[in-house]
C-alpha cells in the first residue's frame, strides 16, 4: 500500500514536472478557455435578465472544450513515444497509473479553470466567485477526467485520436455537464426545488472512477 | 531451405558441424565460456529462469507465434535470433508482460504471467526498441523516477552508479531529448538494470551504439553472467549474438527453426537456417 502511494505520487510528479518544462498542455488549454470565453461574451446577447442563464454555459463548454486538449496530448505523448510502455513494465498496479493520470489532468485542468475563473466573473458580470463555485468546479473536472482518460487511453492508439476522443468522451459526459451548469446556474439565480445536482456530479464521479479504474487495464495493455 | 515446420529441439552435432568463424567482423571476442557437453548438462539441470510452452500470438487473424517453447536456465544468456517479422520482439514483449498472449504458457523466475505478472515484473528488466525514456526529464531524474517506481530505498545511489557504468556521468543533470540515440540507449539500458533484474530482454541493444558502448554493452552482459543473472536478447549481428550467448533461439515465420547451445552454431548455419529470408 505505501509503495502504491510512492507510485502513485511518483507519477503526478513526474507529469507535473514534465509539463512545468514544456507548459504545452497548459498554453493551449489557458488560451482556448479565454478565448472561448471572450468570443461568447460577444456572441451572446448579455442583457441582465439572460446572463444568468447563458453564463453557465458558455463557462462550461469553454472548459470542456479546453480539457479536450489536454487529455488528448498528455496520454498521446507517453504511449507514442514508449515511456507508457515502460511504465506499464514496473510492479505497479493499473489503478494506480489510471488514477495518477486521473489527478494529474485534474489539476491541469484546474489550474486553467483558476485563471478562467474570475475572467468570467468579469466578463459576465456575474457574482460566482464563492466556495461553492470551486466544490462544483472540482467535482465536474474529476467527472471530466475519470472519462477523458481512460478514453484518451484507447484513442492514443488510433490514428484518429484528436477526432476520435471528443466523439467518444461528450456522449458520456453529458450527465456531468448537465450537473455542473444546472448547479452554477443555482450558484447566479436559486430556484427552489431544484435537484440534487451536486449530488448527480458526485454520483457520476464515483460511478466513472470504479469502472474506468477496473477497465483501465485492459485498455492500456495489449 | 525453406522454414521447418517444426521446432528442431536438439540439433545433431553433425547438422551444425561448420567450423566456427572466430575472426568475424563486429565479434567482440567477449564470448562467454565455450559451451561443452558438460556444460550442456549444466543449463539442463540449472534452475529455470524462463520457460515457455507452446506460446501462439495472433494479431487480427494474423498468426505472429506459432508455439513457441523453450527454456533458459538461471545465469545463461540467450541470443534470440531471426529476420525480420520472425516475431523476436513479439516474443520479448509477452516476456516482459507487455502484451497478452492468445495461447501457450510464459513462466519468468518462476511466475505464470498469465496469473502472476506484477510478482514477475519484479525480476524483468527490459530495453525495447524505443528507448521509452521521458526526453524533458534528465538522465537522473529519468532514472530517479523509475527508481521509485520500484521503491527503491537506495535509488539516488544506484541511479548515480549506472550513470557512471554506462558512461553518462557528465551528462547526469541533461535533459535527455538533447541526447544522440546512442546515449538514450545506454540510459535506457542504465534504466532496465536500475532494479538489478534476474532476467534482462534486450530488443537490439546494439541499435545505435558505437564501437566503445558495444563494448560496454558485451562487458555489462559478462558482468551478469557472472553474477549468474539472465539474459535474452535479440540481435541482427548474427556474429555477435553467438558470441556474446551460450545458447541461440531463431525463430523462423514465428516458430522456433533452433533451439541450442550457441558453439555449436556458426554464421554459415544460421544463413542456412534463414534461407532466403535473411
Amino acid at each position: 500500500m505505501r509503495l502504491a502511494w510512492g507510485q502513485l505520487w511518483a507519477i503526478v510528479g513526474k507529469d507535473l514536472r514534465l509539463e512545468l518544462r514544456t507548459r504545452q498542455v497548459w498554453m493551449s488549454m489557458g488560451v482556448f478557455a479565454l478565448l472561448a470565453l471572450l468570443i461568447f461574451s460577444f456572441a451572446f446577447d448579455l442583457r441582465v435578465e439572460n446572463k444568468a442563464a447563458v453564463g453557465p454555459g458558455a463557462l462550461w463548454v469553454a472548459f470542456i472544450f479546453a480539457s479536450m486538449l489536454g487529455l488528448g496530448r498528455n496520454i498521446a505523448a507517453e504511449q507514442e513515444r514508449g515511456p507508457m510502455d515502460r511504465l506499464l513494465l514496473c510492479p505497479v498496479d493499473r489503478t494506480v497509473i489510471y488514477l495518477a493520470k486521473v489527478i494529474g489532468n485534474v489539476i491541469f485542468i484546474g489550474v486553467v479553470e483558476a485563471v478562467a475563473l474570475p475572467v468570467f466573473a468579469a466578463l459576465y458580470d456575474l457574482p460566482i466567485i464563492t466556495g461553492l463555485i470551486v466544490l462544483i468546479t472540482l467535482l465536474g473536472t474529476i467527472g471530466i477526467a475519470a472519462v477523458g482518460v481512460i478514453f484518451s487511453a484507447l484513442a492514443a492508439n488510433t490514428r484518429a485520436r484528436e477526432f476520435l476522443l471528443p466523439l467518444l468522451v461528450f456522449p458520456i459526459i453529458i450527465p456531468v455537464v448537465l450537473g455542473s451548469v444546472r448547479a452554477t446556474e443555482a450558484l447566479v439565480n436559486p430556484i427552489h426545488g431544484d435537484p440534487p445536482w451536486l449530488g448527480l456530479i458526485i454520483a457520476f464521479d464515483i460511478i466513472c472512477l470504479s469502472v474506468s479504474a477496473i477497465l483501465f487495464q485492459f485498455v492500456v495493455e495489449e | 531451405m525453406s522454414a521447418p515446420t517444426t521446432a528442431i529441439r536438439s540439433v545433431s552435432p553433425a547438422r551444425w558441424s561448420a567450423p566456427r568463424q572466430s575472426e568475424t567482423p563486429g565479434d567482440t571476442g567477449a564470448q562467454p565460456d565455450e559451451t561443452t557437453a558438460d556444460d550442456e548438462y549444466q543449463r539442463d539441470q540449472s534452475p529455470q529462469a524462463i520457460v515457455v510452452e507452446r506460446l501462439t500470438k495472433v494479431f487480427d487473424a494474423r498468426p505472429v507465434l506459432r508455439g513457441v517453447s523453450f527454456s533458459l536456465g538461471q545465469g545463461r544468456t540467450l541470443a534470440l535470433l531471426g529476420p525480420n517479422g520472425a516475431g523476436k520482439s513479439t516474443l520479448l514483449r509477452i516476456l516482459a508482460t507487455l502484451s497478452r498472449p492468445t495461447g501457450g504458457r510464459v513462466i519468468v523466475m518462476g511466475h505464470d504471467l498469465a496469473r502472476e505478472a506484477n510478482a514477475a515484473r519484479w525480476a524483468i528488466g527490459y530495453l525495447g526498441h524505443q528507448t521509452g525514456l521521458y526526453g524533458e526529464l534528465t538522465a537522473r531524474e529519468n532514472l530517479l523516477f523509475f527508481a521509485r517506481m520500484y521503491g527503491l530505498r537506495d535509488g539516488a545511489k544506484r541511479a548515480d552508479a549506472l550513470l557512471a557504468r554506462v558512461g553518462l556521468r557528465a551528462r547526469a543533470n541533461d535533459h535527455v531529448g538533447k541526447f544522440s540515440r546512442g546515449q538514450a540507449q545506454r540510459l535506457a539500458l542504465a534504466r532496465g538494470m536500475l532494479h538489478d533484474p534476474a532476467v534482462l530482454l534486450l530488443d537490439e541493444p546494439d541499435t545505435g551504439l558505437d564501437e566503445d558502448a558495444l563494448a560496454l554493452l558485451s562487458e555489462l552482459l559478462d558482468e551478469r553472467t557472472r553474477q549468474g543473472q539472465t539474459t535474452l536478447f535479440t540481435t541482427h549481428q548474427l556474429a555477435r549474438g553467438l558470441a556474446q550467448s551460450h545458447q541461440t533461439l531463431v525463430l523462423l515465420r514465428g516458430r522456433v527453426a533452433y533451439d541450442g547451445p550457441s558453439a555449436a552454431l556458426d554464421l554459415a548455419a544460421v544463413c542456412d537456417l534463414y534461407g532466403g529470408e535473411a
